[in-house]
């Protein structure tokens, strides 16, 4: 059956595998920004911006301070979520009562500033980060990085928990409700802004998380986020904006749909997941997992 | 009052003649056009302009005739973006000349449009073999390097070190393609076979998928036909991979310092590369260096950087010739009969077609124990003479070039 497409089998799982791995990244970012805008509001147009930070936390913590990978996997996305707390709590704070067009180009602005910055002080092409588990697996039809398994393990452990934790839990009911009725939550003695900062925080500490993922994967460069975010703009509109479940499950999903395309017809495999977008906003405009309001 | 406006317009005057009996000095305006912010920006961008300022400065040193402005701005990589920016320049701005352009897309656009304008482009920072080639134009000088250099260096060491079947991993631009073709072209007349290739969009992230393909095809080389951050990524995700491990090799065609930089000497040990200049090789290159390293926060200049500053320096040096900056056809055409000499590339030539000649270098990437401070990555293995580091004037079907 497999020769009838052209490729051989072994092939085509290995290309599976690949595809689950980039998803991977897709769906920690995503999540990320689901999160966000579900509980804020506010598109998070800096996330591709933290998600470099998280990279470069990493790389600066190795190299200024001595703390490994493991260590930076930790303490790089809790410094980056504290900085995301304070921009959260000094400028984006003030601009829920008004559109959200006005979060964006903040955010946004943000973006380009940090960006810049990195640049400025580290170049375009990137700093070397070493491979915490260099070494494989050969699984007979591919040849399988140990850190790339790590990976895909861990994010689908971190997707899953923030899901149970949003869905399943009492805190998450809290959020949940503080995003339709702010002011009834408020007058149950629920700290609500305190909240929507713990919140903001966390999306931006699973963006920093990722990308201290990234860091050995990939170069460390300035223009890291910015490359990535817009493909994970795409999958969240995609999964549905908003949707916790449809953020991970697209992300996953579109994974695996781009490494595919990388072998069938690898010119479009920077497009593909842009022409599904196109596809899926004229047939169900709420996204796959998204509900009309 | 009237009596100090009538001496005011005497003193005018007098200064205007005073002025044209010293010899009021040419203008020349020069533009860098290149990457700032994005994959280029490291092997070109501020650092170009630092050099072309360099260059200028060290002209004006020795020789009064000239007075010359440095503009540059960033073409993000997009043909357009620069075709805009370089109507501007040339049509409301009075730049004269525009050098760098890495992306050879965008270069093949600047190309056409100094034709157009008649003015002087000379290229450092793109590879595109076809500038010197089907689209040779009277008013382009190609500087450092080109594809054919880097295939006839690279490409032909590892094929005949046994590496005779070849997979490219190719960006899926102008330069990409041209690099591609070229290579091809040198591991076939060299007894070598391509059994396949991948093309990849340029600036992309993840190579796996695309070096997986290449592990399959089973062949013992993989060359990559990339540029910077691109190349960086591949040689990164291949040791991950386990490729090198496996036995099959990796061909950087066109690797820049700053890549290794980026890479790190213990993924990179051992690559083989081709570049036109190397700044620990000569006391004027390692002068250069130390200079441009104290100016750009620590960073040495790549290949592409200080074929700016060359070209700058030959282009001031015909201008000042001819006396006029105006007409680019006759600046080119002085630029060719003017044999180059400057401190960083030596003594060569421009030939009819564009292209400047001078010596390539092979080059091993050197072990991290073997490293002794910061940019100290290569070792020379071979030099391939003037002569031969070019595609022959006669092969690259340049209109230019009189048939004999």
């Amino acid at each position: 059956m497999f020769e009838l497409i052209g490729v051989a089998p072994q092939a085509l799982f290995g290309q599976l595998l690949l595809g689950l791995i980039n998803g991977a990244f897709y769906a920690m970012l995503s999540l990320g920004l689901a999160v966000i805008f579900g509980l804020l509001n506010v598109i998070n147009f800096t996330h591709g911006a933290q998600y470099m930070m998280g990279a470069f936390g990493a790389w600066m913590l190795l190299n200024y301070v001595g703390i490994p990978f493991w260590g930076a996997l930790v303490l790089s996305p809790i410094i980056v979520a504290i900085i995301g707390m304070i921009i959260e709590r000094t400028l984006l704070r003030r601009l829920y009562h008004l559109d959200h067009l006005y979060g964006l180009l903040l955010t946004f602005g943000l973006a380009l500033i940090l960006e810049g910055l990195f640049r400025r002080q580290y170049g375009s092409s990137g700093l070397p980060y070493d491979n915490p588990l260099p070494g494989g697996t050969n699984l007979g039809f591919m040849f399988l990085p140990n850190y790339r398994g790590f990976v895909v393990i861990a994010s689908l452990v971190i997707c899953l928990a923030t899901w149970f934790v949003i869905e399943r839990t009492k805190l998450g009911s809290y959020l949940r409700a503080a995003t339709e009725r702010p002011d009834l939550v408020q007058a149950f003695g629920i700290d609500v802004p305190r909240m929507i900062t713990l919140t903001y925080g966390f999306g931006v500490g699973l963006a920093a998380l990722a990308g201290v993922l990234a860091a050995p994967a990939y170069q460390v460069s300035p223009t890291m986020g910015s490359n990535l975010i817009i493909v994970v703009f795409a999958v969240v509109v995609i999964g549905g904006m908003g949707s916790i479940m449809g953020a991970i499950v697209t992300g996953f999903g579109l994974g695996v749909i781009e490494g595919l395309t990388k072998v069938f017809y690898p010119e479009a495999s920077s497009t593909v997941i842009f022409v599904i977008m196109a596809i899926v906003l004229l047939i169900k405009p709420a996204g796959l997992f998204g509900t009309a309001k | 009052m009237r009596f100090a406006a009538i001496l005011m317009a005497a003193a005018s005057v007098l200064a205007v003649t005073a002025s044209a009996q010293a010899q009021t000095p040419v203008k020349v305006k020069i533009g860098v056009l290149t990457d700032m912010s994005s994959l280029y920006a490291d092997l070109a961008g501020p650092g170009s302009v630092w050099a072309a300022k360099k260059a200028v400065e060290d002209f004006n040193a020795t020789n009064k005739s000239l007075q010359v402005e440095v503009v540059a701005a960033d073409h993000q990589n997009k043909a357009d973006v620069g075709t805009s920016v370089a109507r501007q320049w040339y049509d409301v701005d009075g730049v004269d000349m525009i050098v760098d352009t890495p992306n050879s897309g965008v270069a093949l656009a600047i190309n056409t449009v100094t034709r157009e304008k008649n003015k002087v482009f000379v290229n450092s920072g793109a590879a595109s073999s076809d500038l010197t080639g089907k689209q040779c134009s009277p008013n382009t000088v190609h500087w450092t390097y080109d594809t054919w250099a880097l295939a006839n260096g690279t490409g032909k060491a590892v094929t005949k070190n046994g590496g005779d079947t070849w997979f490219f991993l190719t960006a899926d631009y102008a330069f990409g393609h041209a690099l591609e073709r070229d290579t091809s072209e040198v591991v076939k007349a060299n007894g070598g076979k391509v059994v396949g290739n991948v093309r990849v969009p340029i600036n992309n992230a993840d190579f796996s998928s695309f070096l997986l393909q290449a592990q399959g095809s089973k062949a013992k080389v993989i060359g990559l036909a990339n540029a910077g951050g691109d190349t960086i990524n591949s040689i990164k995700q291949a040791a991950e991979y386990g490729i090198v491990s496996g036995g099959q090799k990796l061909a950087g065609l066109l690797i820049f310092l700053s890549d290794i930089n980026s890479i790190g000497l213990k993924t990179a040990q051992g690559l083989n590369l081709t570049s036109a200049w190397y700044w620990d090789m000569t006391d004027a290159n390692r002068a250069f260096a130390k200079e441009f390293s104290a100016a750009n926060g620590g960073k040495y200049p790549t290949m592409v950087q200080a074929g700016v500053y060359s070209g700058v320096t030959h282009y001031l040096k015909s201008v000042a010739a001819i006396k006029s900056a105006k007409d680019g056809a006759a600046v080119v055409a002085e630029m060719k009969k003017m044999p180059t000499d400057d401190k960083l590339f030596g003594k060569g030539e421009v030939r009819a077609d564009g292209r400047q000649i001078h010596p390539m270098y092979l080059f091993e990437v050197k072990k991290p124990s073997d490293s002794k401070g910061p940019y100290d990555f290569y070792t020379l293995k071979a030099t391939i003479p003037a002569n031969e580091a070019f595609r022959p004037l006669d092969q690259g079907g340049c209109p230019l070039v009189k048939k004999t």
